[in-house]
């Protein structure tokens, strides 16, 4: 580790929070439905598109009608980019003639874009044609992040709410989220990539001659306007194979910077959006503590881990002071690697600029803990917020009757109804990661896939499902998960991470949308300071560790503590 | 105030005879369609029958047998501990129960036809009693059943509910109309008539409650049954998929130790003891001699926001008392007090006996009676508004000020002197809160005597400590709103509503309650009604009207107002107890994690002996060891479910941290020392 490492992870995560606060705000005031500087330009689109849909933007839906809308929205987004991807070979703006996807790899597909995932069994470069890459997998990008934030203003106008039938309009929401805040920013930092060296062209390939003098033809296309809004909404779905790590991609150290930054730009901003909508930024300060605390955790244990290196490695005459560089590109080095890593899976991107499955045991366990935590350090866009604010139901809950007093959150009781959607909704990840884990770890199907044995093959069984059912979309290589198994699995485990949490989420957002909410006093279980920020942590750490310490004994520590004694596979 | 119940608070937890019940019932209790009620402690049971299943196999197999019938054993004992624990509890309310039951009767009743004609009442048994019937019951009589007072007036005994030997006057009309069934008329008589058929009487709520045979969850408990089956859940997956993940790792896990994990994951600790905190905190409200109608009103008392307090009987004595004379010029203080005593000698009120008082402990002044020999006492009347005495030709009055005034100007009509000093006296007292009372001597004001309502000693402070709690505090009285905001500043409440109507106080907590408040309040008249039925927490007193004490949800058998702060702090030391527990059961976890999944996965992967951090003897051992300490500490935590946690007043965020400090910290630092410690004793007795 280097002082210079630290300084540029010190240096990214406070530009997040610099320009997160006033989009917060912005956010806020959008979701509240006053004005914005945005209005008189993009007013007058809205209304147009009101009236063309026939919504009524003034009229309130309930949690149900709310959560069915988004359904219904959902479900047919899914049905339109299958239809794509199973018509690949007769649609047009597909110059390098690829044909149709196969029935489970659409399936997969479709699902890892509509459930903002983006798991990618395929590679982009070789399986997509351009119009399939914009009108299916971009559009996607948008409406799934899209998705995701009006889920959690819903949840936060629950909160903030008293006594009321509704929790916001479903289609309203939607569209603010695209026209407000995803396009202007996908749009602006998109040419700042464009700038920076990723191509947006309807070209499909450059040939360019080599250094030895041999020509070569590289894929490119309409890259900076898919790459902008996948790491915008925290989708993570490359262009091409290797994602980030690709040139075309992420060019150079300033595009890994502004990569990062837009991943978690727009999660930070909702929870200071948060704290104002709910009228005590304090709030949000903590949630903010609480995400920091445990993200620069992961990134410190990350970058601890890659620049210790390997015991083979030192072996085989390797500088130590290299750290372990297996799988990482020089551009970008350790300190960006670890950051890029562990933002990536805090936040349900899966974006990656360095492969995690070539990290040390421990270093690879980072990433695949941060996603088994439930994605919320700060979580996916919206996701992360309504993921966070259920966890702090749950900690609410427990610690919070020390204090003697019926839990209370943000001044809305916690009883029975809330607990039990609660449970309902964490019971999801454990329930789909070791599941289908423990059923793809016996078999020979599914470990037919694996690139590795021992413990690593059970790190990339792990790591996959945990990808998919929290909604990441990251890998950890090796594992070959184009077969009807891995995709006809690995999509539900995206649906289910997806689905069957919202509902129950929305569930407790109508329960609590209708309650009073109460005056806190210094009777009331503080939820502001310290106290809860540690309390927080714990409870996040705790409850994730033990679900997942026995699959992760098993898997990345078991191949540390053999990897220390000299055992390798 | 000494009663039996509350006598038996200093006495140890549990008697000999109490833990042989208890014993008994525990094994009682696996019966499964009983312990179906405790998720937790079901799934414990299924899986302790499971390894069982397997030990016989093992037995008839002919494998070894001693790990397995070990790990067998611990798993039925941490079924029994739980069930022992939530046994006790309930034996502690039995044991009341049964004195209670003896005041319950037969008796025979004395029925009216009219209840106006006493005469030719039909002997007729208790049980036979229909709501609406008449009674008479007479000096020595047992009162048959619970009723309203129709006719006469009668002393009370009432030691078989309240446990308070003093007799208490019922009569007819007004607010002290209520009897109860199974207390004792030790004069006089009364008219009663029935209000609750048998069975369901007052006495009959009160045996089916502290039994707790009327027990049903109370929402947080339910909550937090969700939230321990959830748990529950969740590592019935983690163990389960292990089945999986450890045949890919080639460490293929015996049945026997993949319960012993789960057992040891599940929170079997709050589990176990869930009940009995929830039974041991109606208890405890018992011991204080309130009687919850459901267990909700307790939980209700822990979130109350608001207290709406009587002034009188709660944050005063109640009767005003003299503090101070303050003479005109003129007069010394001394010559007015003298005087004073004189005029208040046949005053039996308790403002009277407060002047001689005063006189006494100020001046050493002593009432001497003799010296007035031949004094004609002249009474107080609403009419004169006067009491004095008449002393050979001097005329001494005390009473309302204007009273008074008029009394000297009728003597001498153009007696002025010491009138402007007079007047600025009534008005120093009226300020602060007091009531002024006029002394005059024929044509001469001499002097105003200060009558105040005297706050109880302690109560600024206990105001404080509820304040510190987050609770306001709010005073009800009938005073005007100058005398009201005195006392109100004098005893630190929060705010008060003077000149208070019922509809006042229901108004006040409708506002509250808007504003997302809980509020709790006291009260004992009819009128109390809709108010105590409004509030969130309505504490009747146990003189108060049938109307009253049906509206609240609890009833105080000792009718003290002051009641309702023991109450709130009751219910938050039951949330906090469940609360700590929770914390602390969840917490071990981390522990019994580093115990076991080394010595699961060790014969595979021998370099995760690395886990081993408490440096356990054996694989076998940990496990053993772990699974011990899971049953134990059920056993270890019984007395702290039934006294429940410290509970001190402080603001929210002072309690958490030391509670998360002390159950959070403690959950997972303890039972690192606990395993290790039993880890120590099986392999020193070779049993692992």
């Amino acid at each position: 580790m280097t002082v210079l490492g630290w300084l540029q992870i010190a240096i990214i995560l406070a530009l997040v929070v610099v320009a997160a606060l006033p989009l917060g705000g912005y956010m806020a005031r959008l979701y509240a439905g006053e004005r914005t500087f945005l209005t008189p330009v993009l007013g007058p689109l809205e209304r147009g598109l009101y009236r063309m849909a026939g919504v009524d933007p003034a009229r309130e839906q309930g949690a149900l009608a709310y959560t069915l809308a988004m359904l219904a929205f959902n479900a047919a987004g899914f049905a339109l980019l299958y239809a794509i991807l199973r018509l690949q070979g007769v649609l047009p703006l597909n110059p390098l003639g690829f044909s149709a996807l196969s029935p489970d790899l659409a399936f997969n597909t479709a699902v890892s874009f509509v459930t903002n995932t983006n798991w990618q069994s395929y590679a982009g470069e070789t399986t997509m044609s351009l119009f399939s890459q914009m009108a299916g997998l971009t559009v996607q990008n948008f409406l799934s992040a899209a998705t995701g934030l009006a889920l959690a203003v819903a949840l936060v106008r629950a909160f903030a709410r008293s006594n009321a039938p509704g929790v916001g309009n479903f289609f309203v929401d939607m569209t603010r989220s695209v026209l407000y805040v995803l396009l202007p920013l996908a749009i602006v930092t998109g040419l700042a990539q464009v700038w920076m060296g990723v191509p947006q062209t309807l070209d499909a390939t450059v040939t360019a001659t080599t250094v030895e003098g041999a020509r070569q033809t590289l894929a490119m296309g309409p890259v900076a306007s898919q790459i902008a809004i996948k790491q915008l909404g925290t989708n993570g779905g490359g262009f091409f194979n290797v994602n980030a790590a690709h040139p075309f991609e992420n060019p150079n150290p300033l595009s890994n910077a502004l990569e990062i930054w837009q991943m978690l730009v727009v999660s930070a901003a909702l929870v200071f959006a948060f704290g104002r909508l709910v009228g005590d930024r304090r709030q949000a300060r903590a949630l903010v503590a609480v995400v920091a605390i445990i993200l620069v955790a992961g990134v410190a244990v990350t970058y601890w881990a890659e620049a210790a290196g390997t015991p083979s490695l030192i072996a085989a005459g390797i500088d130590p002071a290299g750290g372990n560089m297996e799988g990482k590109e020089v551009r970008f080095g350790l300190a960006a690697s670890a950051l890029f890593a562990a933002v990536t899976t805090g936040l349900s991107d899966g974006a990656v600029n360095a492969m995690h499955g070539s990290f040390t045991p421990i270093g690879g366990l980072v990433p695949m803990f941060l996603i088994q935590l439930g994605e919320i350090l700060p979580g996916g866009v919206g996701s992360g917020l309504y993921g966070l604010l259920v966890m702090a139901v749950i900690a609410v809950f427990v610690a919070g009757l020390m204090v003697g007093r019926t839990p209370e959150y943000l001044g809305k009781k916690i009883e029975a109804k809330e607990v039990k959607m609660a449970i309902l909704a964490i019971l999801i990840l454990p329930t789909a990661i070791l599941g289908f884990s423990a059923v793809a770890a016996v078999l020979p199907d599914a470990l037919a896939g694996l690139g590795n044995a021992g413990p690593h093959g059970l790190s990339e069984i792990l790591y996959a499902y945990s990808s998919a059912a929290g909604n990441n979309g990251s890998a950890f290589g090796g594992l070959s998960a184009n077969s009807p198994w891995w995709n006809t699995t690995l999509g539900l485990a995206m649906l289910l991470g997806r689905f069957a949490y919202i509902v129950p989420m929305m569930a407790i957002a109508g329960s609590l949308a209708a309650k009073t909410r109460l005056a806190a006093s210094s009777g009331t279980f503080p939820t502001h300071g310290l106290l809860f920020v540690g309390l927080l942590v714990g409870v996040i750490l705790i409850l994730g560790g033990l679900q997942f310490f026995p699959a992760l004994a098993l898997g990345p520590i078991a191949e540390q503590v053999q990897m220390l004694a000299g055992k390798t596979f | 105030m000494s009663t039996p119940s509350q006598a038996k608070t200093g006495s140890a937890f549990a008697s000999p005879e109490l833990i042989g019940r208890a014993l008994r019932d525990a094994v009682l209790k696996l019966n499964p369609a009983i312990l179906m009620r405790n998720p937790v402690i079901f799934v414990t049971e299924i899986v302790a029958a499971l390894v069982t299943v397997i030990f016989v196999r093992d037995l008839i197999a002919g494998n070894p047998l001693a790990f397995t019938g070990q790990i067998m054993a611990w798993l039925w004992f941490t079924v029994l501990f739980a069930n022992f624990a939530e046994a006790i509890a309930e034996g502690r309310g039995r044991a009341q129960a049964d004195s209670l039951r003896k005041a319950r009767t037969d008796a025979v009743a004395k029925r009216l036809r009219d209840p106006a004609v006493h005469e030719g009442a039909e002997a007729v048994s208790a049980l036979d009693l229909k709501v609406g019937d008449h009674v008479l019951v007479e000096a020595g009589d047992l009162i048959p059943g619970d009723g309203e007072i129709v006719a006469g007036i009668a002393s009370v005994n009432e030691a078989a509910i309240t446990g308070e030997s003093a007799p208490v006057i019922r009569e007819s009309g007004g607010d002290r109309s209520a009897v109860t069934g199974g207390t004792t008329v030790i004069s006089d008589w009364i008219v009663v008539r029935i209000t609750a058929a048998p069975g369901s009487s007052f006495l009959d709520r009160m045996i089916a409650l502290v039994e707790g045979a009327e027990r049903q969850k109370t929402p947080n408990e339910l909550a937090l049954s969700i939230l321990l089956v959830g748990m529950t859940l969740i590592f019935l997956i983690a163990v389960v998929s292990l089945a999986g993940l450890g045949r890919y790792a080639a460490a293929d896990v015996p049945v026997p130790v993949l319960v012993a994990l789960l057992v040891t994951l599940i929170p079997t600790t709050i589990g176990g003891l869930l009940s009995a905190i929830g039974i041991a905190g109606m208890d405890r409200l018992i011991r204080h001699n309130v009687l919850a109608m459901s267990g909700r009103a307790v939980e209700a008392a822990g979130d109350v926001d608001t207290l709406l307090l009587d002034k009188t009987g709660t944050i005063t004595f109640g009767n005003r008392m003299a503090t101070e004379i303050i003479p005109v010029p003129g007069v010394s203080e001394r010559d007015a007090a003298r005087i004073a005593v004189e005029a208040s000698l046949a005053d039996e009120t308790a403002e009277g006996r407060s002047i001689l008082a005063l006189a006494r402990e100020k001046f050493g002044i002593t009432a001497d009676a003799d010296g007035l020999a031949g004094a004609s006492f002249v009474p107080f009347t609403a009419a004169t508004r006067l009491s004095g005495v008449d002393v050979g030709s001097r005329r001494i009055r005390k009473g309302a000020v204007d009273a008074v005034k008029r009394f000297v100007q009728s003597v001498d009509p153009r007696a002025t002197t010491g009138i402007a000093a007079f007047d600025a006296a009534v008005e120093k007292i009226a300020r602060s809160g007091g009531t002024p009372l006029g002394l005059a001597e024929d044509g001469r004001l001499l002097g105003v005597i200060h009558l105040k309502d005297v706050v109880k000693p302690d109560i600024k402070e206990r105001f404080a400590e509820l304040r510190r709690m987050g609770i306001r505090t709010v005073m009800v009285t009938g005073d005007n709103p100058v005398t009201a905001a005195a006392i109100a500043s004098e005893a630190g409440v929060d705010d008060f509503i003077a000149e208070a109507t019922p509809q006042d106080k229901l108004a006040y907590i409708r506002t509250e309650q808007r504003h997302g408040r809980l509020v709790a309040m006291c009260g004992d008249g009819t009128n109390d009604a809709p108010a105590l039925a409004q509030a969130d927490v309505g504490v009747a007193m146990q003189s108060g009207t049938q109307a009253a004490r049906e509206a609240g949800n609890m009833v105080d058998l000792d009718s003290d107002p002051t009641k309702l702060i023991e109450i709130v702090g009751i219910g938050k030391q039951l949330l906090m107890t469940r609360g700590a527990l929770t914390t602390f059961s969840i917490a071990n976890d981390v522990a019994k994690y580093f115990a076991i999944i080394p010595a699961l996965f060790i014969a595979a992967i021998p370099e995760l002996g690395l886990l081993n951090v408490m440096g356990l003897h054996s694989p076998q051992s940990a496990i053993l060891s772990a699974v011990i300490f899971n049953a134990l500490i059920i056993i270890a935590l019984i007395p702290l479910a039934l006294r429940g946690v410290a509970y001190r007043a402080q603001p929210a965020a002072q309690v958490l941290g030391r509670n998360l400090a002390l159950y959070g910290g403690g959950g997972v630092i303890l039972p690192f020392i606990g395993i290790k410690l039993i880890d120590l004793a099986v392999s020193a007795l070779g049993l692992a």
